[in-house]
């Protein structure tokens, strides 16, 4: 397959929304065209002025804008980095390496494909959502979380899939984890998947189980992004492998997740 | 008006273009940043940590960030001396600079199978021994914290290795100048230093180590001070050069390191933060002579005023 070249370079950020205290869409554009950009693609950004977030920090682009050469990123606040990049305005600049990684699979001959997200790990499914939809697929895309407050951008997955929803407080949606969620019960033949290392593998599990074909995205802590450094590596069944340039996406039968 | 500049450095029969090298461990060998930089440019590169035998290194979580520096716990993850020969080698041969080996093993026997496959290299010009991993179990370090197992190893390769042998050291030491002395006397053309400083991450909430093996290496600019009294003193006790590393993050930081004594250098966590960084090293190192009227950029080895 054919990649375009990996970029290091200064974008502008274009709009920094903010969805509540936790979450921010991060729209960054690009002077020129934008490379081939793949759902599950991730970027490093660079934040700058802090000794505490001296590596980049790895994140799923949520959606691409390539009419306008911009794409977006959805950002949970989680540490300094994160918290430093959530004060972007307009017109600021950011470095950013993109596009890193290997994507999803969207060639498939799945017609009942259900996208599983939580938290912030919805964020490559809404461009994979979007990619599908080209392909004649339309997704159920299953959005979970701990509260009301981690289940956003509704209305944006709603464009491209039927939205359902489970929080473990039930303050909205059903009540409990995504993998006790009834949408399970209907017909599915792949399941994408982003969200907790917990909540992956008991995802894995069921599609184990009822031998649905499953690809993960995997969320290691990394340093280079590139397959230099070796150290965001996940266990696989042929060894170590980088979660940065052999993933982020994973078919979960390539993994050693000890699915019974 | 422009200044004719002289960048050459000698290390051994090593011809260096400019002083600057990617360290080992953080350049993959090569390919990996080619997206970003040209290689070319380099004045060398010394590639991943390479065994005998395939090693897959330790289990995740095997690296936390720290201020200002990072902790790694790799432990030499690579695919052993026969793929490195047979499958990579070849696609990174053609490189117009000096591509070092970093050579490592578990016992005296594995260093000396290790070196002598990559002596067969044609477009291998030297190696860097590593005597100074902290994150295996046997081996590594080991040698490189006592005098008389770093010149048992030293000794033993370079009696099969006949090109550059570079020595890199441990500055998980006492007396990391007494160590560079030893292997000079028994054939080190050159020392690099410093490896990385063995620390440990702990995350207050859950009380639990940041890495699988507790303990890892630190890197990064917290490291550079150290890296600087090192090269430093370790110029005062050998005649061979050394090629200085630790937290190098720009030209200036590498001019720092040239004064303190260091023929060459090695960047090494600065290429995860920046993937062009090493460009723009060489590009100011030679703004940096024209600025100070350095024609010839030997003139800023262990050049530092001390008065």
């Amino acid at each position: 397959m054919h990649t375009d070249k990996k970029r290091a370079e200064d974008l502008t950020v274009v709009e920094n929304r903010k969805i509540n205290k936790d979450y921010y869409v991060l729209k960054l554009g690009a002077k020129n065209d934008l490379p081939q950009i793949l759902p599950g693609h991730f970027v490093e950004l660079l934040v700058e002025d802090t000794r505490n977030a001296f590596l980049r920090r790895p994140i799923s682009i949520y959606d691409v804008q390539s009419e306008c050469n911009s794409f977006e990123l959805l950002i949970q606040i989680v540490g300094e980095g994160t918290r430093l990049m959530s004060n972007l305005q307009s017109g600021d600049t950011i470095n950013v390496m993109y596009p890193l990684g290997n994507g999803f699979t969207t060639k498939t001959n799945a017609k009942n494909v259900l996208l599983v997200g939580g938290g912030v790990g919805v964020a490559p499914l809404l461009y994979l959502a979007k990619q599908l939809n080209e392909k004649g697929i339309r997704p159920n895309i299953l959005l979970g979380g701990r509260a009301a407050d981690n289940i956003i951008e509704i209305d944006n997955f709603s464009k491209y899939g039927e939205v359902f929803i489970s929080t473990e407080d039930g303050s909205v949606g059903e009540k409990g984890f995504v993998t006790q969620h009834s949408v399970l019960n209907k017909e599915i033949d792949k399941i994408y998947t982003c969200g907790p290392d917990l909540m992956m593998r008991a995802v894995a599990d069921i599609a184990f189980k009822q031998n649905i074909d499953c690809e993960v995205s995997l969320e290691n802590m990394m340093a280079c992004g590139i397959g230099a450094c070796l150290c965001c590596v996940t266990d696989t069944k042929e060894g170590h492998k980088c979660v940065c340039t052999d993933g982020p996406v994973f078919n979960t039968k390539e993994l050693k997740w000890n699915l019974a | 008006m422009d200044m004719d500049l002289n960048t050459r450095i000698k290390i051994g029969a090593l011809d260096l273009k400019n002083p600057v090298m990617t360290a080992s461990g953080t350049f993959g060998y090569g390919p990996e940043f080619e997206d970003f930089i040209d290689i070319n440019r380099l004045g060398g590169i010394v590639v991943k940590g390479t065994t005998l035998h395939h090693r897959e290194g330790n289990p995740y979580p095997r690296m936390a960030e720290t201020p200002s520096g990072m902790l790694n716990a790799v432990g030499l993850q690579n695919k052993g001396v026969d793929v490195f020969c047979n499958e990579i080698y070849p696609n990174i041969k053609h490189y117009d600079t000096n591509i070092l080996v970093n050579v490592s093993g578990s016992t005296v026997e594995e260093y000396i199978a290790t070196a002598e496959r990559i002596n067969e290299l044609e477009h291998i010009p030297g190696i860097e021994l590593n005597i100074s991993c902290p994150n295996v179990k046997e081996g590594g370090m080991a040698f490189g914290t006592s005098c008389p197992s770093a010149v048992a190893v030293t000794h033993a390769v370079r009696e099969v290795y006949k090109k550059t042998m570079v020595v890199k050291l441990s500055p998980n030491v006492t007396n990391i100048a007494e160590i560079a002395k030893a292997v000079q006397d028994v054939g080190a053309d050159g020392v690099s230093l410093i490896n990385t400083l063995l620390g440990i991450a702990v995350n207050a909430e859950t009380r639990k180590p940041l890495l699988s093996t507790i303990t890892g290496g630190l890197s990064g600019p917290a490291v550079k001070p150290v890296a600087l009294r090192m090269v430093w003193q370790v110029s005062k006790a050998v005649n061979i050069p050394i090629i200085g590393m630790g937290g190098i993050m720009n030209a200036t930081d590498a001019i720092e390191f040239m004064l303190a004594g260091a023929s060459a250098i090695q960047v090494g966590t600065a290429n995860f933060i920046d993937p062009t960084v090493t460009m723009k090293i060489v590009d100011g190192i030679e703004d940096y002579m024209r600025r100070h009227g350095v024609s010839d950029v030997n003139d800023l080895i262990g050049a530092m005023i001390e008065d």
